[in-house]
């Protein structure tokens, strides 16, 4: 086997080595996985990446497992997740694990974006890197919507109504449009057996994405905490065996979180009126989304207007695509940005509060609440981020990762 | 190279070639919007999903007052007896005061253009996101304008379900309607 950097890898192995002169898979993984020299000084925020994709494994997983005892159909899809729950070995298992992990993989795709944007990983040359992982996000946002319709519960149903609904505010077309996604009138038997099409498919056109981030990432190589690049082998060390561990151990300290949920309160993310088979005749007094929704639905009911609050709904996503072209600064990491780093804890705890907001009824001291917060979020990415990078005075950044990592030590 | 009738690189007039490059390239594209259109057009309504398109209803059991839900294509619709109060109230609102005007007479017309103001059909669906707003049960709370009201966003109807307070832009949807006689009424 290879031990450097640099030098194509030989293998001992026979059989290994005729695949490899004709597929080279193995060197493919040699040099992207083991003597990839990745920078030196990771925090526990680069664990995230590994756990969001065994996080999507674990979903392709139990899915498959599930699809081959669930029926698509609206008289039969409750009963058939409820036959999961009681009656298959082990279903209750399988769903309990889907189910929660649809809220642990956005746990961790949530706090990958927050890294990306603390540390500037969206900056040149990784603006694709990071489009690439905006577009994972909204699929994962599509896939998971139309998973949470396939039990058919009250929540289910009204859910996708309301979501389905929203394309009716686009001018002219958008009834069309609205009947089009239904496959009928309303909300019914075509659309549910399509969301199960589509939600089966939509998790492999992520691993698709997936793939090309990955290709993209290791162009460049990784952002790290300093955000300055790698100037030459001491300041890097080989992928394997330093992440690997460092991302194993991450993996397993997420998983025991996870699955803490998933035996021990497995509902504890859901709503119980999803528990009540769909009628199509009676809403809910209050329809909510799935946690991780809660922030788009609060800036989605700020607008009084219903096209409006369904641009503002999408424009929220939209400002992430061009995220690198509004932030003017040129250092990466918020560690040498004392004015951004600030502000960057006040979004989280702006999207927070619309978390908040989304999760009530939209009455009282909540309206202006997330008025307040809507108008916070596009503040921060179209008027406070390309300011800032003219008016802030960055902090020195250290010569190398070496020289800062090991005065820290020595210090 | 100094013979072709292309030279390299495509400068010059436009030649036979180009022609031929944007001939076949149109026609191409003509070709894959055909083809995508099958895709694209076999997700809308089925022909037996379109075929579920009337319900007939007798309305005599309902008296004044009360109102009833009944389900035409998978939606709810309501069908109210209403009261003259109720009548007199829709009847007095001016045009100014409705954010989408519509008189009330035009609400309570058959397709066969006769009025009875008593009859409110109507489809139950919120035309914000969709909802099926409160208000056509006893007890159920009627909103600030006494006719409907939607919980998901808090848009409020009046006695005649149009839009008065809320998010949502337009009034309830009259459906097509026709009474075939004084107690039966056949929706679309
Ligand atoms: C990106 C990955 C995925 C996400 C985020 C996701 C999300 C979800 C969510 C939120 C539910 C509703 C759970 C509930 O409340 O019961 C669900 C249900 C379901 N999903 Fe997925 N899913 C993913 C991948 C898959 C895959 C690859 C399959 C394979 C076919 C699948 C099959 C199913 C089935 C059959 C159900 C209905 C049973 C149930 O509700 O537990 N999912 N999914
Ligand atoms: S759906 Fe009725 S107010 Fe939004």
């Amino acid at each position: 086997m290879a031990s450097s950097h640099g030098t194509p890898p030989v293998f001992n192995n026979k059989v290994i080595s005729w695949i490899d002169h004709r597929l080279p898979i193995f060197s493919y993984i040699e040099k992207e996985y083991h003597t990839f020299p990745t920078p030196r000084n990771f925090n526990y925020f680069w664990n995230f990446g590994a756990i969001a994709t065994v996080m999507l494994v674990l979903m392709i997983a139990t899915g498959v497992v599930l699809a081959t005892n669930y029926t698509p159909h609206v008289l039969m899809a409750f009963d058939s997740v409820e036959r999961i729950d009681r009656d298959v070995p082990q279903g209750w298992l399988m769903r309990d694990l889907h189910m929660n992990g649809a809220s642990f993989f956005f746990i961790a795709v949530y706090i990958h974006i927050f890294r990306g944007m603390y540390y500037g990983s969206y900056k040149a040359p990784r603006e694709l890197l990071w489009i690439l992982g905006v577009v994972i996000f909204l699929l994962m946002m599509a896939t998971a919507f139309m998973g949470y319709v396939l039990p058919w519960g009250q929540m289910s149903f009204w859910g996708a109504t309301v979501i389905t609904n929203l394309f009716s505010a686009i001018p002219v077309v958008g009834d069309s449009i609205v009947t089009w996604l239904w496959g009928g009138f309303s909300v019914d038997n075509p659309t549910l057996n399509r969301f199960f099409a589509l939600h089966y498919l939509l998790p492999f056109v992520i691993v698709a994405v997936v793939a090309l981030h990955v290709v993209a990432l290791h162009v460049h190589g990784s952002n790290n905490p300093l955000g300055i690049d790698p100037k030459g082998p001491q300041d890097t060390v080989p992928f394997h065996p330093y992440y690997t561990m460092k991302d194993g151990f991450g993996v397993v300290v997420f998983l025991i979180v996870f699955a803490g949920f998933a035996f021990f309160a497995p509902d504890y993310m859901g709503h119980p009126d999803n528990y009540v088979p769909a009628n199509p005749l009676v809403t809910p007094e209050h329809i909510v989304p799935e946690w991780y929704f809660l922030p788009y639905y609060a800036i989605l009911r700020a607008v009084p207007d219903k096209l409006g609050g369904v641009i503002a709904m999408f424009g929220a996503i939209a400002v992430l695509f061009v995220l690198p072209w509004l932030d003017t600064s040129r250092v990466r990491s918020a560690s040498f940005r004392p004015i951004y780093k600030w502000f960057m804890l006040v979004l989280v705890v702006d999207v927070i509060v619309l978390g908040f907001c989304g999760a009530n009824p939209p009455a009282g001291f909540w309206i202006p609440l997330s008025q307040v917060a809507t108008l916070y979020y596009f503040f921060h990415f179209l008027v406070l981020l390309p300011i800032l990078g003219k008016i802030e005075r960055p902090l020195p950044l250290p010569p190398s990762i070496a020289d800062a990592v090991l005065k820290n030590k020595a210090g | 190279m100094a013979t072709s009738g292309n030279p390299a690189g495509g400068h010059g007039d436009p030649t036979r070639r180009d022609f031929l490059m944007v001939a076949t390239g149109a026609l191409g594209g003509v070709g894959i919007a055909a083809t995508a259109w099958p895709f694209i057009n076999n997700l809308n309504p089925a022909a037996d999903t379109l075929a579920l398109a009337s319900v007939e209803v007798n309305v005599a059991p309902i008296q004044v007052g009360q109102a009833i839900t009944v389900k035409w294509r998978g939606k709810p619709v309501f069908i109210r007896h209403r009261t003259p109060e109720d009548i007199k109230a829709a009847e007095s609102v001016p045009m100014s005061q409705l954010p989408d005007p519509q008189t009330d007479n035009a609400r309570v017309t058959d397709s066969a253009k006769k009025v009875r103001p008593q009859w409110l059909i109507m489809i139950g669906v919120c035309t914000h996101l969709g909802c099926v707003p409160l208000g056509n049960r006893p007890g159920q709370d009627k909103g600030p304008f006494d006719g409907w009201y939607c919980p998901c966003h808090g848009s409020a109807y009046d006695t005649s379900g149009r839009i008065r307070q809320g998010p949502a832009p337009t009034n309830l949807v009259i459906p097509e309607y026709l009474f075939l006689s004084d107690a039966l009424v056949r929706i679309g």
